[in-house]
């Protein structure tokens, strides 16, 4: 696995040969098509958010590139070195922390690979534990862990933070950002939260009706700020893309933009509650 | 402190309370042996009918003396070591084939699933025909009972294995046999160690019948030959060497649980 890992020096996407590519992917469950004849690049070290109202389709595209859904109709390119992180950490409840994290990996050194991937996302200290024991940001953790240990060129991301309270969803956000800059594998993450995808991605998708709707690149500088003027427009623009009228919105939920420091779950960030708080597809 | 004043207020009543729990959930039935003990020296009950305990633990004794009681222990020990060997075997081997593949339950579970409504100890009639007097009914009675507790739990175990997790693993890049090993029959394990339960009481139960087919030995030729001297005493004890047999492998399987399950929180001791 190591020898195929081609690490790229900057994060920031580059044209070039792309990590994923697909082509006129179709998905049908036999009420209408889930995918429509989607087409999508991924460029290697790119961060990409791929948005959408409950039921657009974004999982299944995220679990056709897990290759845990089939694609029967269309091409699908995908690198060999992927991980996926899911909304739950699903850790093995009978193996430990550690155990967890090297499962399936084949190299001679794999116990410190794991060691050294726990450290990287701070649970050094819960190597030796069991996956129960554990609060549920430690457990995301220990599933980033396992899904960085493999040295991924495809980090797939279906709503990893969705779960977590308000405090730790922010602080496992930074750590998505830092391992990014770290490891750049191109990152795909599923989120119907539009400020979460600003604040990491470098390039909104928005899904609908089983096709990309709208590709935004976000050429914020990082650190990213929710108060920033380039946030609040982009922000507009993506909630405009989402059939969110704004106005609308604001004049039903004054404090909507506070939601976020008052650690509100999902359901409060500018989506319609029940869109957002319903399990995505 | 709602507590001290209350234990102020009820004052004597309190008292037997505050005994150790143990005590306290042995007081019903050492009162319950006393008034035996009493109403059988005192002539209300006949020995015929039943003996006291003194004259149970005095023929425990004897027994156990002329070590009679560890032969025929050690013999019905066997029959339910050998019987539970083939039972769980056979029930672990059909459950894996139902568990892990389509084919195999459609071909293994319709079946099993008919077996098992046949109260196995009915089949004893046809056991002696098929395999004569001697051990081989006996065990084969325990194998049959044994099996079916353990194809269903483990059965139901591996088809109930978190199918979220499992998802998770399988992109991981586990073989098909590491995923078997590593995650679905540990998961199948807790149902496992329940049908394992079931087994052992569907064991001993099958045994009780199996030996009073024409034995010459083990705990149910004890308690047949005491029925016909009257010797009440002797079946009682053989009553009571069930009942410890019994409660010793429930035991054991508990101790098995303890450490298999260790990752449960209910287990985790931090």
């Amino acid at each position: 696995m190591s020898h195929a890992l081609s690490r790229i020096a900057t994060p920031q996407s580059t044209i070039g040969k792309p990590v994923v590519s697909v082509r006129g992917l179709v998905r049908n469950f036999g009420n209408g098509n889930v995918l429509d004849g989607l087409s999508l690049d991924l460029q290697p070290g790119s961060f990409t958010a791929l948005l959408g109202r409950s039921g657009c389709g974004k999982s299944t595209l995220l679990r056709t590139l897990a290759k845990l859904d089939p694609a029967p109709e269309g091409t699908v390119q995908l690198p060999d070195e992927r991980a996926v992180v899911f909304q739950e950490p699903r850790l093995v409840p009978w193996m430990r922390v550690l155990r967890n994290v090297t499962l399936g990996l084949r190299h001679p050194d794999a116990e410190e690979r794991g060691l050294a991937a726990l450290a990287e996302v701070g649970l050094s200290h819960r190597a030796r534990a069991w996956p129960l024991t554990l609060s549920g940001g430690e457990a995301q953790r220990a599933a980033l862990a396992r899904a960085l240990v493999r040295e991924p060129r495809l980090l797939l991301l279906d709503e990893p933070f969705a779960a977590l309270d308000a405090l730790t969803r922010m602080r496992m956000q930074g750590l998505v950002e830092t391992l990014w800059h770290a490891h750049a594998p191109a990152v795909l993450l599923v989120t119907h939260d539009v400020d979460e995808a600003l604040l990491l991605a470098d390039r909104a998708v928005v899904m609908a009706n089983g096709r990309i709707a709208a590709d935004i690149p976000i050429p914020l500088a990082r650190p990213r700020r929710h108060g920033d003027p380039g946030f609040i427009a982009l922000r507009s623009r993506l909630l405009a893309e989402l059939g969110v009228d704004e106005e609308h919105l604001a004049a039903r939920e004054p404090q909507r933009t506070d939601a976020r420091a008052s650690g509100a779950k999902p359901g409060g960030y500018g989506l319609p509650a029940g869109a957002a708080a319903a399990p995505s597809l | 402190m709602t507590a001290a004043t209350a234990t102020q207020r009820t004052g004597n009543r309190s008292r037997i309370w505050t005994l150790p729990a143990g005590l306290r959930r042995c007081a019903v039935p050492m009162a319950l042996l006393v008034l035996w003990q009493a109403s059988v020296g005192l002539g209300w009950i006949s020995t015929r009918s039943i003996p006291s305990p003194s004259q149970i633990l005095t023929a425990f004794w004897d027994l156990t003396v002329s070590g009679e009681l560890a032969v025929h222990l050690l013999v019905s020990l066997g029959r339910v070591s050998a019987g539970l060997a083939i039972g769980v075997s056979a029930g672990t081997i059909c459950a894996l084939i139902a568990g892990l593949s389509r084919r195999g339950e459609d071909a293994l579970d319709a079946l099993l699933q008919m077996l098992r409504t046949l109260p196995h100890l009915a089949l004893v009639p046809l056991f002696i025909l098929w395999f004569g007097i001697g051990e081989t009914p006996k065990i084969a009675l325990v194998a049959l009972g044994t099996a079916f507790p353990i194809y269903l739990n483990l059965f139901a175990g591996i088809r109930t294995v978190d199918a979220k997790v499992v998802e998770a693993v399988s992109t991981l890049g586990l073989t098909r046999w590491e995923m078997i090993a590593q995650v679905i029959l540990p998961g199948a394990l807790p149902a496992f160690l329940t049908g394992l339960r079931y087994a052992l009481g569907v064991a001993w139960l099958s045994l009780v019948v199996g030996e009073q087919i024409n034995a010459s030995s083990g705990i149910g030729y004890l308690a047949m030959t005491a029925r016909e001297f009257l010797r009440t005493d002797v079946i009682i004890v053989a009553l009571i060497v069930y009942a410890i047999l019994g409660l010793l492998a429930d035991l054991i399987v508990r101790f098995i649980e303890r450490s298999a399950l260790v990752w449960r929180p209910a287990f985790i001791k931090e």
